[in-house]
């Protein structure tokens, strides 16, 4: 009773609040809110007559079918196995240059540097595609001339599917190394210089600086973006799967994600139930895995959780 | 011990030098390849492949695209409505959320984050929202269904939230109030004054991601008219690669008389010019707003 009034109380008293947020409220309302009653398709074999609740219940039929067909399996390993790549490699590159960089006097070289890496980040996956294939491609590519003139014999490289794994890897850090290495850059900007003249004082070398001072330092940083990783695990990089991969085959076993395999569902083979009951997957399971990490981060260090 | 110490800081820094340089170049290579394709002629590509100069200068490719320019400048239309309208909204609505959600006073403010954050822990994924749209709302073909979808992320939402935590000093609420003026008044006389620095990040993330998106157009865009230049560009490419392969498996020479090669590569510096024009100018803004948002976390 007294909290039903409460909210009546709140409601007049900040009315145009309450107005500013309704946009907001009905945007995720309907974008994210409405579609979850449509997980209902997961569990039919739906046709386009029947729509919603009209198409066959079929149970765990989609399910079953993923699972026994291996491609769950396959596409939760290439899911968490590329991010888990990303996360590590991409961080790690992204500190070591942020610590380069700003060890580095010269600022003209600075800036120039740090916008040339920053650029890739601004292109589109598309251009990426683009990129990729002028480098890759087997007739005219670039790495396939550098091979026919030290006379070794070129390579097809869209028929090759182990070396995707590396490529797409190199292009994800490619694109991003830059984003992330200006975020750690700006954690290194905060250190205070005091700590270095200390340093300095005591007789360490620059080695020892960055080991014990830098390193530590950015620690806080790299906790924070690798749990917002951890978080998004089971989503893969649609794009950039989508747009250097594409629909060859070949390739898929090696870089196939749940996100390609459910956008190819959806637009190839318009499998709706099949799509839908891949997609629920992944969003169960990445909950899942979300709320653990949560669980274990909060009892390890409140500070860092998640929510 | 001194001398040990100065030298080691020589090579560190020479080998630093040296290794963003490399970085630097390898992130500069591919867009030098093909600013170098677009200006080679379409045979010597297909002979001599891709090179860093162009072994047979033309602006063949050029040419192609601009004697049939119709379709390139509707894309063009259409990618810069999108992206001021979809940018202006999605600012507007974003600040708002941003600025209610870190009032102190406002004491739901919790409940409607965590509204707003849960959709990033669960979905219902990407087929019922495709359904949605086309089966129930029936905005496929219309520039609302390239607009709306990206006009809010909870990820710029919470960014915003606390760039403005961050510049705005709770004080000033509390005496902007005892003066009399609204919630509102507040929000667009004060707040949005001071936290100049997050909304032109946060506008820029927006803008970027209306630019360069190409999935909506190739979800529920049937209308060729109505493509986005990135989904136009990905058309465009692929359309060339079919020509180019049918050419080498049917033997029937139209490669020859369309140049697809530099066509492709002129396309992609066309459609990417604009970023990379405007990238000096809005990089600093970015770093800037990134780096606030970094440090006070």
């Amino acid at each position: 009773m007294l909290k039903k009034r409460g909210f009546f109380y709140e409601l007049n008293k900040n009315k145009v609040m309450f107005l500013m947020l309704l946009p907001t409220v009905i945007f995720f309302l309907i974008n994210s809110y409405f579609p979850m009653v449509g997980i209902y398709y997961a569990f039919t074999s739906y046709d386009f007559a029947g729509g919603l609740f009209g198409s066959p219940f079929v149970g765990l039929d989609n399910f079953k079918f993923l699972y026994q067909s291996g491609a769950l399996w396959k596409l939760t390993i290439n899911t968490i196995g590329y991010n888990v790549v990303f996360i590590i490699l991409g961080n790690v590159l992204a500190i070591a240059i942020a610590i380069l960089i700003s060890e580095i006097r010269g600022k003209l070289f600075k800036k120039f540097s740090q916008s040339i890496m920053f650029l890739p980040y601004f292109m589109s996956f598309v251009l990426l595609s683009v990129l990729a294939y002028n480098m890759f491609n087997f007739e005219s590519g670039f790495f396939n001339q550098v091979l026919k003139s030290l006379g070794i014999a070129p390579v097809d490289i869209y028929n090759t599917p182990w070396v995707w794994p590396i490529l797409i890897t190199v292009f994800y850090i490619w694109k991003n190394l830059g984003y992330s290495m200006i975020i750690y850059l700006a954690a290194i900007m905060g250190i205070s210089d005091e700590y270095y003249e200390a340093a300095k004082i005591d007789g360490a070398n620059i080695m020892q600086r960055i080991w014990h001072i830098t390193v530590p330092m950015l620690k806080p940083t790299f906790v924070i973006l690798l749990l917002f990783a951890l978080g998004s695990i089971m989503k893969g990089q649609f794009d950039l799967f989508y747009q250097l991969v594409g629909n060859n085959g070949l390739l898929f076993d090696v870089t196939d994600i749940i996100d390609t395999y459910v956008y190819r569902s959806l637009k190839v083979n318009f499998d709706i139930g099949m799509a839908t009951a891949a997609g629920l997957y992944q969003s169960l399971f990445g909950f899942v895995l979300i709320m653990s990490v949560n669980y274990i981060i909060k009892k390890i260090n409140e500070d860092y959780a998640l929510f | 011990m001194k001398d040990n110490n100065a030298g080691m800081s020589l090579l560190f820094k020479t080998s630093a030098y040296l290794i963003i340089m490399l970085f630097s170049l390898a992130c500069l290579f591919p867009f030098l390849l093909m600013i170098s394709g677009s200006l080679t002629s379409n045979e010597s590509i297909i002979r001599d492949g891709f090179h860093l100069i162009p072994k047979v200068f033309s602006l063949e490719g050029y040419k192609m695209i601009f004697t049939f320019p119709d379709q390139l400048l509707k894309a063009y239309g259409v990618t810069i409505f999108v992206t001021v309208v979809g940018t202006v909204t999605g600012l507007f609505l974003i600040t708002m959320t941003g600025y209610v959600l870190q009032r102190k006073d406002f004491k739901y403010r919790n409940k409607f984050s965590f509204f707003i954050y849960f959709t990033t822990l669960f979905g219902g994924g990407l087929v019922p929202w495709y359904i949605m749209i086309t089966k129930y709302f029936n905005l496929s073909d219309t520039y609302a269904v390239l607009i709306l979808p990206g006009l809010m992320t909870p990820f710029l939402i919470i960014l915003m939230k606390n760039f403005i935590k961050s510049a705005v000093p709770e004080e000033l609420f509390e005496s902007a109030k005892i003066d009399g003026a609204g919630d509102f008044k507040i929000y667009y006389s004060i707040v949005l004054k001071l936290s100049m620095p997050g909304v032109a990040t946060v506008g820029l993330f927006l803008a970027l991601t209306y630019w360069n998106d190409w999935f909506l157009s190739s979800l529920f865009i049937n209308d060729t008219s109505m493509y986005q230049l990135q989904y136009y560009l990905y058309n465009t490419v692929n359309t060339m690669l079919f020509l180019s392969q049918m050419a080498t498996g049917t033997g029937v020479t139209l490669a020859k008389e369309i140049p697809t090669e530099s066509t492709k590569m002129a396309m992609a510096l066309v459609v990417t010019g604009p970023i990379v024009f405007l990238y000096p100018f809005v990089q600093r803004y970015f770093v800037k707003g990134l780096t606030i948002g970094a440090v006070k976390g």
